[in-house]
């Protein structure tokens, strides 16, 4: 679902490396300048890999990450409708994890390094996914916030100047488009539902609201290596920039389900037509990506009990295959 | 921590023909134990939507690929050997059907 550009806080991943040779940094960049996309075998700058593992991986967990909290509404879900739904779009984040996985594997890294690196908790992925889902209303929130921020980064990345990662997050936009139309469809639902079910949906927008702006990742101004990154064409939409857009396409929507924001600055400024939003808490956003979010805890939790209860199945996968092969082999010696 | 230090299953990697009359395609890859259970996954991971109507998988191992260091020459005849392409001969324009 999404990458949050947590690259760009200060590691120096895209730091240029001390051995790549400056004539070939400037072939490379040449390539990008032309607009040409780099392949896994092609020669790349140690700084650019690095950055790509980083954040392919980073938005590979992510998506897997990302399952939870709407997977612990499948069971609840109030229809069979709204069950088959929410069943669609979780298995379809899990399928965005896998294509993204793979990306990442194309630079030299394995699967198991990666799924390790999150079972460790040594790896990053979205704040967002550290926030709990309370209630039903959640579910259309996240549709219609978390999957409405997640495409309008997402769009840019589709230009990226890698090729493997660039045709990723062309399947995954494509796919996305509906986990938001279900979710701002939900919303509708509740807030022209009963006075119970409009308040479930305002306090569902009161609480996410906030944390869907920190998706976009710090402020320009605070970014220490996007402009890197930006000349690499990894990333080519700065966060205020997204961020910017996001807000002002959500607000008109949030308006039209008769809901307010949780933002007493929140307005619309006539002469540039964009909406002003009020400062961001980024001591939360700062507390929540160190781990110390609501929820960090029990989502690393719920990740190494689902891969320590998979166990089993991955061991009856690998003996039936030696079985099958053993079985094949002998049949061939006949 | 259970995470097995155990390595990878082999990659796969997926071609889908979205309709018949079309070349199968190359969509992405995945890890599978096996060729059965690497289609069976393909079906899951690369079409949720319609996407195809036929699924190969191939072990990345079997790949045999062209060097991107050797690009120049590898395809460089393709540019000096303009006689290839139809456009290098001039024919005048009164004769038609050519």
């Amino acid at each position: 679902m999404y990458t949050q550009g947590l690259d760009q806080r200060g590691d120096n991943a895209a730091a240029p490396a001390r051995a790549d040779d400056p004539a070939a940094l400037a072939a490379f960049q040449a390539r990008i300048d032309r607009e040409e996309k780099i392949e896994p075998n092609d020669w790349m700058p140690q700084g650019y890999r690095r950055t790509l593992v980083r954040q392919i991986s980073q938005h590979a967990h992510s998506e897997i990450v990302g399952m939870l909290p709407e997977g612990n509404w499948i069971t609840r879900a109030p229809s069979l409708r709204r069950k088959m739904i929410l069943l669609a779009k979780v298995q379809d984040e899990g399928g965005h994890g896998l294509y993204l996985y793979s990306a990442a594997e194309t630079l030299g890294v394995s699967r198991a390094e990666l799924v390790g690196q999150l079972l460790a908790g040594k790896a990053k992925y979205s704040s967002i996914f550290n926030y709990p889902t309370l209630t039903w209303a959640d579910i259309g929130a996240i549709g219609w916030l978390v999957d409405g921020a997640a495409i309008m980064n997402q769009v840019p990345l589709c230009r990226c100047s890698y090729g493997p990662y660039a045709r990723a997050m062309i399947r995954i936009c494509r796919e996305e488009s509906f986990h938001q139309r279900q979710g701002y469809e939900l919303m509708l639902k509740l807030a022209r539902g009963t006075p119970d079910q409009k308040r479930m949906a305002q306090n569902a927008l009161d609480r996410w609201w906030w944390p869907s702006l920190m998706m976009f990742g710090p402020s320009d101004r605070d970014s220490v290596h996007s402009s890197q990154n930006a000349a690499w064409k990894i990333k080519r939409v700065s966060n205020d920039e997204l961020r910017q857009k996001f807000v002002d396409v959500t607000v008109p929507q949030g308006h039209f389900l008769g809901l307010t924001f949780p933002d007493p600055d929140l307005k619309l400024d006539e002469g540039t037509g964009h909406w002003n939003h009020g400062p961001i808490d980024w001591a939360e956003f700062n507390r929540v990506v160190a781990g110390d979010g609501q929820c960090n805890r029990d989502r690393l939790a719920a990740r190494r009990k689902a891969h320590a209860e998979g166990a089993w199945v991955r061991e009856a996968a690998a003996a039936f295959a030696a079985k099958r092969a053993h079985a094949r082999a002998a049949k061939a010696a006949e | 921590m259970t995470t097995e230090n155990r390595a990878d299953w082999p990659l796969y990697e997926v071609f889908v023909r979205s309709r018949n009359g079309l070349a199968h395609r190359h969509v992405g890859s995945l890890h599978a134990i096996d060729g059965t259970m690497a289609v069976e996954m393909a079906r899951d991971v690369y079409c949720r939507r319609a996407e195809g109507v036929s699924v190969w998988v191939v072990p990345s191992a079997s790949i045999v690929a062209s060097d991107p260091a050797q690009k120049e020459s590898m395809f460089e005849p393709m540019v000096s050997k303009v006689y290839r392409h139809p456009t290098f001969y001039e024919i005048p324009p009164d004769v038609k059907n050519i």
